[in-house]
């Protein structure tokens, strides 16, 4: 928990990370790829405050008690969802792994929610293995990789009728949180690799699911945001928009925020670290010391209130979870409906300042 | 935008380079700083090195700028040939090869790509011109311009500017009426903006360019974070 002039925030992290890029695990041939992924990931990382920033070395593998540290005892994250990314044709025990998050779930079990992830190319054995890991870590989300290369194929889209039979799966195993990266990918090579399409008709197809389109589709925020306002169980994850943007680009921060915020809505949009791209601390503190600038060029957007702060920082995450807030960091229940997102469009007042 | 052309490098050559965009952020190489080294011998063989952010730079635009950059370079006068290579990328080896022996994407790619880059362009110079309307109709709209003024607006009627003309050009590229008695506000497929439709198309407009410069940000300062260390 965040406590700022006494306010209390509940912090959900709902991207956080736990890998192993260190040298031993990378495969064999394959090392130009392995080093190359976490130099990228630190090229990331060197867009947070300097103060921040760690060597190298360190940001290879990351040990337990850093972890605890980073996010739990001075990140001010009360929850923090794990997303793995597998990349087992570079690292050989993957990248980040469930089984590799599922050691720290043992130590930190009111504190850590573990996602899972599958691949429709893996076909019944994938949804065998969804079954298990569902039982075994008690999913609620996956991490979805629809650029992953694998065995020569360059990726998959959601609207795949084998996707859609794993997307059922998920609605009969009650993992309703589908997290998509949507983000920095490389493969179909002669496709634009972003494009959220997919992403639009499996929402309008599977009311049921939660689908949190990760990095909000950046760079390719324009087609996120006009899937987004149309599609009520589209979320935006702000994993990084608030690390890449907000120390090393704080006019373009505050254009992509009050976006987010005309379309898809503060009730949308949750609260990611990346950790360990980036440490949660200056990122919480920052969101929370945050306000759209006083600038005429952005004196159409919404602004944050209190109450914003606290649903983006964690009460949005903690209501797809099923998360357990204290009493003390909750909203007035009296609160008025908020304003949907577009809605002054639909009532054409935003037409004077447009 | 333009730059200089850097000492030693040949301002025709620089020139031709500074026609070459980044397709998806719409902005020339030269000014992104993509540009690594740039010679041309005695004997007119011009050996341009290019850079990217990542090491993972999406391998399809990044063949389009090291393709471009080619004929770009092959066309200036007295260039007697072009070596035209992409440095520190996953993808450096195919991409190099493949524009070297003029194979195409497909040709360099073998296996893993089935089309040619055309569609991908164009999506982007779409993006692109709908972005270059919120930059030529803005200033506009903060001097008073309302909805029905900029539907009946003509290209003609804006001031002229480095954005205007960057945007003609763009509309050009993609088979757009790009003179001045095309109307100011356009959607993608051509037609005319109706004045209901301008608050939401501005909205959109503006999204876009926001999308497209900030990506363009975030480019700028991973190359930055990259290769600084190197003194560059």
């Amino acid at each position: 928990m965040y406590e700022k002039d006494g306010e209390k925030y509940f912090i959900v992290d709902s991207h956080s990370h736990f890998w192993d890029a260190s040298r031993e695990n990378w495969v064999e041939g394959q090392e130009q790829y392995a080093k190359g992924w976490i130099d990228c990931f630190y090229g990331y990382h060197q867009l947070g405050p300097p103060e921040t920033q760690w060597d190298w070395e360190k940001y290879l593998k990351i040990t337990e008690s850093d972890f605890e540290k980073d996010v739990f005892e001075e990140g001010h994250v009360d929850v923090a969802i794990f997303q793995s990314t597998y990349l087992k044709s570079w690292y050989k025990n993957g990248f980040n792994t469930a089984e590799q998050n599922a050691a720290l779930i043992d130590k930190f079990p009111d504190k850590l929610i573990v996602n899972g992830r599958w691949d429709p190319r893996e076909g019944d054995a994938g949804l065998r293995q969804l079954e298990e890991d569902a039982r075994r870590y008690n999913l609620k989300g996956v991490k979805l990789y629809t650029a992953e290369w694998s065995a020569g194929s360059r990726g998959w889209k959601l609207t795949d009728p084998a996707a859609y039979v794993f997307l059922e799966k998920c609605e009969e195993l009650g993992i309703t949180n589908i997290h998509v990266h949507k983000g920095p990918t490389i493969w179909p090579l002669d496709k634009d690799a972003f494009d959220v399409a997919d992403v639009d008709h499996a929402a309008t197809d599977f009311q049921g699911l939660n689908f949190i389109v990760e990095h909000v589709g950046l760079p390719r925020i324009e087609d996120f945001c006009f899937m987004a306002v149309q599609e009520p169980n589209v979320y935006a994850g702000l994993s990084v928009v608030t690390g890449g943007l907000m120390h090393a680009r704080p006019k373009f921060f505050a254009k992509v925020m009050g976006e987010l915020l005309f379309w898809v809505g503060e009730d949308k949009m949750l609260f990611g670290s990346d950790y360990s791209i980036w440490e949660p601390k200056w990122q919480v503190e920052g969101l929370v010391d945050w306000q759209m600038p006083d600038d005429p060029s952005l004196a159409d957007y919404p602004r944050l209130t209190t109450a914003s702060r606290k649903k983006i920082l964690g009460l949005n995450a903690a209501k797809l979870y099923g998360i357990e807030v204290p009493a003390e960091c909750r909203l007035p229940t009296t609160a008025a409906e908020p304003m949907q997102p577009g809605e002054e469009l639909v009532e054409g007042t935003a037409g004077a300042q447009a | 935008m333009t730059t200089t052309a850097p000492p030693g490098v040949p301002p025709a050559v620089w020139a031709a380079l500074e026609t070459v965009l980044d397709p998806e952020l719409d902005e020339p190489i030269t000014g992104l700083d993509f540009v690594e080294s740039c010679t041309v011998s005695g004997g007119g063989v011009a050996r341009v090195r290019l850079r990217l952010p990542t090491f993972f730079c999406a391998p399809n635009f990044s063949f389009l700028m090291v393709a471009d950059a080619y004929d770009a370079v092959s066309a200036v006068e007295g260039v007697t040939r072009a070596e035209v290579t992409l440095a520190d990328h996953h993808a450096s080896d195919e991409i190099n090869g493949g524009v070297a022996a003029q194979a195409g994407f497909t040709g360099s790619f073998a296996g893993e790509a089935v089309a040619e880059l055309d569609e991908l362009r164009r999506t982007f110079l779409t993006k692109a011109a709908v972005a270059g309307q919120d930059r030529v109709a803005r200033p506009l709209v903060d001097a008073g311009a309302g909805p029905d003024e900029l539907a009946a607006m003509t290209l003609g009627d804006a001031p002229d500017s480095v954005d205007k003309r960057r945007l003609r050009e763009r509309r050009e590229r993609l088979g757009l009426p790009p003179g001045d008695d095309a109307p100011l506000l356009m959607h993608p497929d051509g037609s005319p903006v109706t004045s209901a439709q301008v608050p939401l198309h501005l909205r959109r407009a503006r999204l876009q360019r926001i999308g497209i410069e900030t990506n363009g940000e975030y480019c700028k300062s991973l190359l930055a974070a990259r290769y600084a260390k190197s003194g560059s």
